[in-house]
């Protein structure tokens, strides 16, 4: 069951110059997402995270500016799986049904025994048959986590998927994404330091306009980070003070 | 309570009906009382309930053909963008023509039968049905067609599965409108030019000044219109299961 796909290639992301109603967001920033880790964009809101991972996607057409390379020479097409903010759950269908929803999309036959075992692994067994608007707001993102895992795909790029959630529960959605999705190539896209800490192997922090490219943070130790842990309580501390030198950076 | 509402509702109205005509003394080819109506709707039944079944017949016809053809356009214009730019401004340029104008050259264009009065019920539910369910298709939740288009989902494979699905409640709010509107397409039509069906059986009962037939035919139609208008609400609210449990939309 434990089939991760093969993720021995890296990526690596240019883009040159990308503006938007005359804003520059990016001019020239380059960085890699290692085979196999996770890579944060840490950034506060309106910086352009959601534009770059959106990018790297494919999901806006027409942009030449932006390179999206894999080490192993092939496009990132059909390789990245998408997880959102919002846990786009079709309200119509069954949790299982919404797990299944690639292979539904893809005329393929759906696995359905594989789509209940994930959902097992969320916590989620006995919601198969249920319709999302019954479920809280952390099970409809442990919903969507499944479905991402279902799609089993080598990288998975995550746009502040555990942003809406309480407290609690992001910490728990945390800790399940990083046992579940280890050894996969993640991007993840967030706002919240503690977040960015507490998962990942490599932090940009996004900062400026246009937006400049630091070099990375490499927190030690393994993800999911403890929360008690006095090196994340402390870098925490210092990515509130950039983020906060780069919000005064844009007002000013 | 619940259920028992409509019936209140009813007798209230038939009440006040009652004292209208007392208070006012309203001689009875002007204003009928309820118990006139009653009498001559038992009296007449079988004329009334003949002809209310041909206007019944019209209406569900044009129903049926209205929503058909509604749903074929908006997902024609939703499909390819080519026919949104030219079929757009023809759906609002006829509708711009009222519909009672056109009732003349139907029946003149397709004859005294059901055939002009169906062309006239599709004609007015067509529009709605077009409109609501386009609009549906349009507001597609962009995030939900970004997850397809990660999971390579092909236009039409978004369309069934994503778009249509989540443009139904806009396509049942349009056909709501389109149920509370679609006698008027078929009662017009009779005026214009019929020889059966409820409002023909008016015109003709006027002339004879059979107010109180009138009157019968008149409550008939209500019947078959709210009957109608319910029918397709619980039929809706089956077909959107997912929708918490809402009023019936006031139309």
């Amino acid at each position: 069951m434990n089939s991760t796909p093969k993720n021995n290639f890296s990526v690596s992301v240019k883009a040159d110059r990308l503006a938007f109603d005359d804003t520059v967001l990016f001019e020239h920033i380059e960085f890699d997402l290692p085979a196999g880790e996770w890579t944060c964009l840490l950034g506060p809101s309106g910086v352009g995270k959601t534009t770059l991972l959106r990018l790297i996607a494919g999901l806006v057409p027409d942009v030449e500016n932006v390179q999206v390379n894999c080490s192993d020479g092939h496009t990132l097409e059909s390789r990245a799986a998408y997880m959102a903010q919002q846990d786009l759950l079709m309200p119509w269908l069954s949790v299982l049904n919404n797990v299944m929803l690639g292979a539904r999309l893809r005329s393929e036959n759906p696995n359905k025994e594989r789509a209940l075992d994930l959902l097992a692994r969320v916590g989620l067994a006995s919601n198969a048959r249920d319709l999302p608007a019954k479920l809280s707001g952390g099970m409809r993102q442990r919903a969507a986590l499944a479905r991402t895992l279902m799609e089993d795909r080598p990288v998975v790029l995550m746009d502040e998927p555990f942003s809406a959630l309480d407290a609690i529960t992001r910490v728990r959605l945390q800790n399940m994404a990083a046992e579940l999705l280890k050894e996969r190539t993640v991007l993840l896209v967030t706002h919240d330091p503690l977040e960015a800490l507490r998962l990942g192997d490599r932090i940009h922090v996004l900062a400026g306009r246009p937006v400049k490219l630091d070099e990375p943070l490499t927190p030690s130790g393994t993800a999911p980070r403890d929360l008690h842990d006095p090196a994340v309580l402390e870098g925490q501390a210092d990515l509130l003070e950039r983020l906060a030198a780069a919000d005064q950076e844009i007002a000013a | 309570m619940k259920a028992l509402r409509p019936i209140i509702i009813f007798a209230a109205l038939v009440v006040l009906w009652q004292i209208i005509v007392w208070l006012t003394g309203a001689p009875h080819y002007i204003l009928p009382s309820p118990g006139l109506v009653v009498k001559a709707l038992g009296a007449r039944s079988d004329v009334i309930l003949g002809h209310g079944w041909i206007t019944l017949s019209e209406i569900i016809l044009g129903l049926i053909l209205g929503t058909v053809l509604g749903s074929i356009s908006a997902l024609t214009m939703g499909y390819f963008r080519p026919a949104r730019l030219w079929l757009m401004p023809v759906m609002v340029v006829s509708q711009a023509i009222p519909v009672f104008a056109l009732a003349p050259i139907l029946v003149l264009w397709l004859g005294y039968g059901m055939v002009s009065k169906v062309a006239m019920a599709t004609l007015i539910i067509y529009f709605p049905v077009t409109a609501a369910f386009f609009d549906g298709l349009r507001r597609t939740e962009p995030g939900h067609l970004d997850l397809a288009q990660t999971m390579n989902a092909s236009r039409w494979a978004a369309l069934r599965h994503i778009r249509i699905p989540a443009a139904l409640p806009s396509f049942a709010s349009g056909l709501r409108v389109a149920t509370a509107v679609a006698p008027i397409g078929a009662i017009v039509g009779e005026w214009v030019g019929s020889s059966e069906g409820l409002g023909f059986l008016m015109l003709h009962a006027n002339g004879r000044m059979q107010i109180d037939v009138m009157f019968a035919a008149l409550f008939v139609l209500a019947i078959i219109a709210v009957t109608l208008y319910y029918a397709v609400d619980a039929g809706l609210k089956r077909l959107l299961f997912w929708l918490p449990e809402t009023q019936p939309n006031e139309t």
